[in-house]
């Protein structure tokens, strides 16, 4: 085993099967609650608390969690006062928060800047602390939408009927926010900020015709994510493509395969 | 003995950017009762309901639930995202989880059996009507809300729906709120009916409120002679001016004018 993490293409499948099993379920969520541009919004604020994170001595992904929370509640505040329909004011955020993030980091670390391999990820450079980062993350928020699931699918299915319900559906939401954000700050040495949100989506849409109940679809998504990864990262070997966009490309394809193949009903 | 008070809304009121979406409501609901709001469209019914649920804060007046008090509710309209895979019965239960056995009584007695392991985007709106009074029923309320329980149902499927709806409170013994646009269809199903335009226009009776000059005013001499044909006992006695002077307490007159029906329907 050490000597396998030793190799860093190992160190690579490793660290996307663990975001892929995370970003599977919640994926599902983001799916069937309409929110991928939500996701995106968040995704792009990544490079920002990258920023911020190396500027406040804390690291990377705490300052990519806090950034990505911090946004989400700044979200819910403006769609309270209901001036600018929503689309609008993802748009406005998502790209004032990368443009703040690509100057901030600019500031920060100057000319030693990589910025694909935070746009499009940087697999290959997994590292044993990313790694526990990735599983730790990843099994942190599985654990946290498993206890949250039966609140959160009544929410997602209609919010007053599940708060007359009893279903504290404000914390619901903020919490749910949370996890999308910790999926982000795991995700982001993957694929990168710009192509997290097709993890979260595009597994999940290609398992809805495959399953019969939100379990299975959400378990399924975690499966197809998990053969994205291992078909991108194959695809990246044999003709020395980059790898993030290699998963993505692979799990596009899964998608369409999935479109051929007979559905469940 | 009295029975148990479930629900009081004590001069209800509340306004959207200054605008009055209802004002001035009381109403109050007690255990085995049914009360009927019916008004046209928006006159702030949805609104009142919301309210009444706690979904939205009134913006004046005092709302009052039973503390604890389990509550079934019925929304107007639900539309599961076709990306989410879920089976009725999984619907159904998503409110309180209960045995598939439950389940299926549950449905049985609302006449939805048929439909336990359909997807929910599968089945027709009368079936879904059906179905959210399962879901509302499961949780074996004290308090029912139902927000017009009938609507894309046939005609014959809504007498029958009201039938259904009065059924479930002399078995169950709940208190029971709803919402109708249309008074004959109801009159056989309710007790009390509260004729709203933001404001109540009129309560009491579905007999004294079909009646009442307000009620009339509202819905045009045309909704209301349709009633009239079938209920036309003179019991109430006319002033001067040939309006209705009131007949009893659950009866009384409304001291302003009434010419809200020609307003526009397009605010809710």
């Amino acid at each position: 085993m050490t000597a396998l993490l030793d190799d860093f293409l190992f160190r690579a499948l490793l660290g996307g099967l663990g975001v892929a099993l995370a970003a599977g379920p919640l994926g599902a969520f983001v799916v069937w609650r309409r929110m991928a541009y939500f996701g995106d919004t968040l995704a792009h604020s990544g490079l920002l608390g990258v920023a911020l994170g190396v500027l406040a001595g804390i690291g990377e992904g705490p300052g990519v969690l806090v950034v990505c929370l911090v946004l989400a509640l700044v979200l819910v505040a403006l769609q309270r006062r209901k001036q600018l329909a929503t689309d609008t004011l993802l748009g406005i955020l998502a790209h004032s928060a990368l443009s703040l993030g690509l100057v901030a980091l600019a500031f920060v670390l100057g000319a030693r800047i990589d910025l694909a391999s935070y746009l499009f990820g940087d697999i290959l450079a997994v590292s044993r602390t990313d790694l526990g980062w990735i599983w730790g993350g990843g099994a942190l928020a599985l654990a946290l939408l498993a206890a949250l699931w039966r609140p959160l699918l009544a929410a997602t299915v209609h919010e007053e009927l599940a708060r007359v319900e009893g279903v504290p559906v404000l914390a619901v939401r903020l919490a749910f926010m949370l996890l999308i954000a910790l999926v982000i700050a795991v995700a982001m040495k993957v694929v990168g900020i710009l192509l997290i949100t097709s993890l979260l989506i595009i597994p999940a849409a290609c398992a809805r015709r495959f399953a019969r109940t939100p379990e299975v679809m959400a378990a399924a998504a975690s499966l197809i994510g998990c053969l994205a990864v291992a078909g991108g990262l194959a695809l990246s070997l044999s003709e020395d493509t980059p790898a993030g966009p290699s998963i993505v490309v692979s799990a596009a394809a899964l998608f369409l395969l999935g479109q051929l193949l007979p559905a469940r009903r | 003995m009295r029975p148990e008070i479930l629900l009081r809304l004590e001069a209800v009121g509340l306004s959207v950017r200054g605008r009055a979406l209802i004002d001035g409501v009381s109403l109050e609901l007690a255990a085995g009762e049914i009360v009927t709001l019916i008004g046209p469209n928006g006159a702030g019914k949805s609104t009142l309901v919301q309210v009444a649920l706690g979904l939205l804060a009134p913006g004046r007046g005092r709302v009052w639930r039973k503390p604890g008090a389990r509550i079934g509710y019925m929304p107007q309209r639900i539309v599961v995202a076709d990306t989410l895979p879920l089976t009725v019965e999984r619907f159904v239960t998503l409110g309180v989880p209960a045995p598939r056995a439950r389940v299926r009584a549950t449905l049985a007695e609302t006449g939805a059996a048929h439909v336990l392991d359909s997807p929910v985007q599968a089945v027709s709106g009368g079936e879904m009507q059906r179905v959210l009074l399962a879901r509302a029923m499961l949780r074996e309320p004290e308090l029912l809300v139902l927000d017009e329980p009938v609507q894309a149902v046939d005609v014959g499927g809504q007498y029958e729906l009201y039938d259904l709806i009065g059924e479930i409170r002399h078995r169950h013994g709940c208190g029971i709120l709803m919402v109708s646009h249309d008074l004959h269809l109801v009159m056989a199903a309710t007790d009390r009916v509260v004729c709203l335009n933001r404001h109540v226009c009129c309560s009491g009776t579905p007999d004294s409120v079909s009646r009442d000059p307000a009620y009339r005013a509202l819905f045009g001499l045309e909704g209301a002679a349709h009633v009239a044909l079938y209920h036309h006992h003179h019991d109430h006695r006319h002033d001067a001016h040939g309006d209705v002077l009131p007949s009893a307490a659950d009866a009384p007159l409304c001291a302003h004018e009434h010419h809200h029906a020609a307003e526009p329907p397009s605010h809710r």
